[in-house]
């Protein structure tokens, strides 16, 4: 990475790095909760995804749901991690009024799966960030607080989702990579299926930790973690504000106190929720309910053949098998619906114009409209064949454009829409003659100021033919015609 | 009537399917006894109008096939039932009616038993004596003022006064066995994994087993027949194969080798559990076993590792009482204002006492210490017990150091309350499987228990062992119903 892509906070000489670590809370993609068979639905009615093990009656006992391991395992091998054959589920006990149980169960000392890796496609090549472990955990319910003016109401739906805790390790160094971090981990566990990635919906949050440090010291600072930032956006601003407060204690001598932090969406800014020494003591232990989880090799290698085609793989295959540039290929297989589509188009259309009308133009309508691609007017056989017209001369670019923004709206083929405007390229080189000829006849001022060397009125002349025709007219067509007559 | 209660389970289960009794009978025959009874304080909650109520559907229309036919049963109030309140023995769930029925008590209804109520406990299970519990200490049968043992001390009571013919209790570290030993009864604790733990209140997860407390060694085999089985809802439930205990009982030990671990012989345990024991072994050579010296060298330290785990593991079971789903709430300005006042109100002493220890054993610097390093020595334990079992098939000790004691001799004192467990954790640290039967009585009259201690998921054997013991011991409580009004 060149010096001056480099992030840093600038306070007078001094120059600090910034280094970010995030633990990324990532709900399991499973229709029962990792514990019981509640159901997971996203937006119920208060109170009615609960069973009587998810709100901790008497004597309930948890039992683990094979699938959210399975889920777990995938993601974990998505992330080119180890997978521990043996792990252990740990009680974290501490009292809240939306934690039934009074602990959560989570996984402490023996997670599920260990170290890995991703990679982000940085302007100037590949970089690797390490992941440090990814355990699995139940989610707590939700405490309402603005609804009732004396009471707090409570939903239980959350309590005992299953969440992936993937911790990274501090590799990241500014919210740049954070943003390409998030957005990379998100696209695998959409191809694994594991994850959904919605934001939104409260699918993926993160604490985020950061620290600094002068460039070319070699320890690390006191970090602080700033609390379940739940959009991409937030995460960078709060990591902007965060390194500069800590550059801003640092330059006036302090030093950094190890604490917890919130985000405030509102005023753009982190504060103290609790410091080091107010910090739980969790009280972790073995969950006594639970037998340790044992995977064997089996089980494993089956879930290593479920393993789809990764971002990384896809692109690789991208470039080497169509000669797209890492960046198209990149931009492609970011989705995996994205790149689905992309390969239904190309299936029977030129690779070059597929790559440029999906990025180009698809992704502008997409973007526009604020659609997936999956939601997308246009379907990758209309495309398709909208391409193949451009292709064999049918109808030039332009036209094309004309029709795809027809496409847009109306959701046709793009063969009936140009039949029934009438948008049919002129190729016939007699008639284009023909106009030509009118042209130069009209336009004797500019052909003499053509000939006398003056170029550009070149483009002059193939507008005037391309008006005659309402811009049907071949243009590759007119250009050689042109030429001829006019030299 | 009276030759209805002085019925054995199998007895009475003979005269139902030969239509001898009726369920209705039966059912009326053990109300009748408990209501003159209530000085005992063996009851929780009763549920006799319904128990009538099915006793009467099952004699219009019961299958006779069923295990427990139309058979009446009082339970230990650990054990959730559906729809009638379930109260642990605490006061934090004094107004709990749960919405679902416990594995175990699930199958005894299956086979056509029917409840009659809900017996008084040591506040979640944590006692020796029944003093802890919310509901007022019981009394034992057997005399006077005298506890009938703890936890399961109104299933004791209840069973040893004739007011069950048999029952189910709860053991963490000697819940069943201590008080059969105190009230001339027989318990059962099974093999960790053999019964559900679901729909059980939880004391300490890894060690709670439920169990048969009945009047002979054949009813607890019939008993354990019905309750045991393979439950996917409690994950530490095991699929083993189990046997037909009932119908395999044998009394014939010739040959079996008996193991007397040296450790369980401790200072100033009394003469005549000493001449207990050794009545016990002379037994036993009787009967053809070979009595084999062996040792347990850890067992010392059983006891102190029990008390580290044990409420390590209550102190996080019971953060779920915390007023804000069901049970007891007490008020506050705030949510953690909240907690305190429930908590505090709603627990007693004792429990609040090993939600302390067991907090701290499992917070940070400790940990290692105190809670990590009892693991290990259950591991330690564990060990010499595989070690005893390459040379014998089951090991005899007493059931408990001493016989019973008067209720509020030892309540002020909790280490000598816990020695009581001394001979009855390091079985439930090890998962074992034991059983205390009656083999004797003190100077008091009180009875004393001795007890077996088997390998895992041998139950039969420690059944067909304790079985051709009490043949020969031929033990009766011969008890005057002083209590009765």
């Amino acid at each position: 990475m060149s010096k001056n892509k480099e992030y840093l906070i600038k306070r007078g000489n001094s120059e600090y790095e910034v280094i970010i670590g995030l633990e990324v809370h990532a709900q399991v993609l499973s229709k029962s909760k990792l514990f019981s068979d509640s159901p997971t639905n996203f937006g119920a009615e208060p109170n009615t995804q609960v069973s009587l093990v998810d709100a901790a009656f008497p004597g309930m006992l948890p039992v683990i749901n094979e699938f959210c391991i399975k889920q777990a395992v995938k993601t974990g091998i998505g992330l080119n991690a180890a997978i521990n054959k043996k792990s252990i589920f740990d009680r974290k006990n501490y009292f809240y009024a939306d934690l039934p149980q009074g602990y959560q169960i989570s996984q402490y000392k023996d997670p599920i799966v260990g170290e890995g890796s991703i990679l982000l496609d940085l302007p100037d090549g590949e970089k690797k960030v390490g992941i440090e472990r990814l355990h699995l955990e139940q989610d707590a319910g939700k405490s309402i607080h603005d609804i009732d003016p004396q009471n707090t109401l409570v939903d239980l739906n959350r309590s005992g989702v299953a969440l992936m805790e993937i911790v990274s390790k501090p590799d990241l160094r500014s919210p740049e990579e954070v943003n390409l971090y998030i957005k990379k981990l998100r696209s695998i566990m959409r191809y694994l299926g594991t994850c959904d990635g919605n934001m939104q919906e409260g699918s993926l949050r993160a604490d985020v930790n950061v620290s600094i440090r002068k460039t070319g010291d070699k320890k690390l600072g006191t970090r602080c973690e700033i609390k379940n930032v739940n959009s991409i956006k937030f995460m960078q601003m709060a990591i902007e504000y965060e390194a500069n407060r800590q550059a801003d204690i640092l330059e006036e001598g302090g030093s950094i106190d190890q604490e917890t932090r919130l985000f405030d969406t509102k005023k753009n800014e982190t504060r103290s929720m609790r410091s080091k020494e107010d910090a739980h003591d969790y009280r972790y232990f073995p969950d006594p309910d639970l037998l340790p989880l044992e995977l064997t090799d089996d089980f494993i290698s089956k879930i290593k053949k479920e393993i789809p085609e990764l971002p990384d793989e896809k692109k690789k295959r991208f470039v080497d098998k169509f000669k797209l540039t890492p960046y198209e290929a990149n931009i492609l297989v970011s989705d995996i619906e994205t790149s689905k589509y992309f390969e239904d188009v190309i299936k029977n259309s030129d690779i070059k114009l597929a790559t440029n009308w999906i990025t180009g133009e698809l992704f502008a309508l997409l973007n526009d409209r604020n659609l997936e691609i999956s939601q997308s007017p246009i379907s990758s056989k209309n495309l398709s064949s909208l391409i193949n017209l451009i292709k064999d001369g049918t109808i030039s670019g332009k036209i094309a454009k004309t029709v795809f923004e027809i496409m847009a709206n109306e959701s046709k083929d793009p063969k009936s829409i140009i039949d029934e405007k009438g948008l049919k390229q002129q190729s016939d080189p007699k008639e284009i003659e023909k106009i030509v000829d009118d042209v130069i006849k009209e336009n004797p001022k500019n052909v003499e100021l053509f000939k006398s060397g003056k170029d550009k009125l070149f483009g002059f002349f193939v507008g005037q033919v391309m008006k005659k025709t309402d811009g049907k007219a071949n243009p590759k067509l007119v250009n050689d015609i042109l030429k001829k007559k006019l030299n | 009537m009276s030759d209805i209660i002085n019925l054995t389970l199998s007895a009475l289960i003979d005269k139902i399917k030969n239509k001898e009794l009726s369920s209705q009978e039966i059912t009326k025959a053990y109300i009748a006894r408990a209501e003159k009874s209530k000085d005992l304080n063996t009851y929780i909650t009763t549920d006799f109008e319904n128990a009538i109520e099915k006793a009467k559907k099952f004699d219009e229309k019961g299958n006779f096939d069923y295990k427990l036919p139309g058979v009446p049963l009082a339970v230990k109030d650990l054990f959730c039932t559906n729809n009638l309140k379930t109260t642990a023995g605490s006061k934090i769930l004094s107004n709990f009616i749960p919405s679902y029925e416990s594995t175990v008590t699930q199958h005894l209804w299956d086979e056509g038993a029917i409840l009659l109520g809900k017996l008084n406990c040591d506040e979640f299970a944590m006692g020796s004596s029944n003093e802890t519990s919310f509901f007022g200490n019981v009394e034992s049968p057997v005399g006077k003022k005298v506890v009938p043992g703890g936890s399961s001390g109104g299933s004791a009571s209840a069973l040893a006064a004739k007011l069950t013919p048999a029952t189910i209790g709860t053991d963490t570290g000697g819940s069943i066995r201590q008080p059969a030993s105190f009230t001339g009864t027989v318990g059962l604790k099974p093999t960790y994994g053999s019964c559900s733990r679901y729909g059980i209140v939880a004391f300490a997860s890894s060690l709670d087993q439920a169990g048969p407390m009945t009047q002979d060694v054949s009813d607890a085999a019939l008993m354990l027949d019905v309750i045991s089985k393979y439950d996917t809802k409690d994950s530490t439930s095991v699929n083993f194969k189990r046997g037909d205990y009932f119908k395999s009982l044998s009394s014939n030990i010739k040959g079996k080798k008996i193991g007397i671990p040296k450790e369980y012989r401790v200072d100033g345990m009394p003469k005549e559990i000493e001449s207990l024991w050794q009545d016990g072994i002379t037994l036993l050579k009787k009967l053809g076993a070979k009595i084999i010296d062996i040792s347990l060298p850890h067992t010392k330290y059983a006891l102190p590792a029990y008390y580290i785990v044990a409420p390590a593991e209550a102190s996080s079971n019971l953060a779920r009482y915390d007023g804000v789903k069901y049970g007891y709430r007490s008020e506050g300005e705030n949510l953690i204002s909240m907690y305190e006042n429930t908590r505090s109100e709603g627990f007693g002493d004792e429990v609040k006492r090993r939600i302390m220890i067991g907090t701290y054993v499992l917070s940070s610097g400790y940990y290692d210490a105190y809670y990590l390093k009892a693991q290990k020595i259950r591991r330690l334990i564990k060990n010499d017990f595989d070690e005893a079992y390459k040379s014998v098939d089951a090991i005899l000790t007493p059931s408990t150091p001493s016989s019973a004691f008067k209720i509020g001799d030892k309540t002020d004192d909790p280490v000598s309350m816990y020695l009581n467990d001394i001979f009855t954790v390091p079985v439930n640290l090890s998962g074992l499987p034991a059983i205390s039967i009656p083999a004797g009585k003190d100077k008091n009259n009180y009875p004393l228990g001795l007890q077996l201690i088997g390998k895992a998921f041998e139950e039969q054997n420690l059944l067909d062992i304790s079985y051709s013991m009490e043949k020969e011991l031929s033990f009766k409580n011969n008890l005057q119903d002083w209590w009765i009004k």
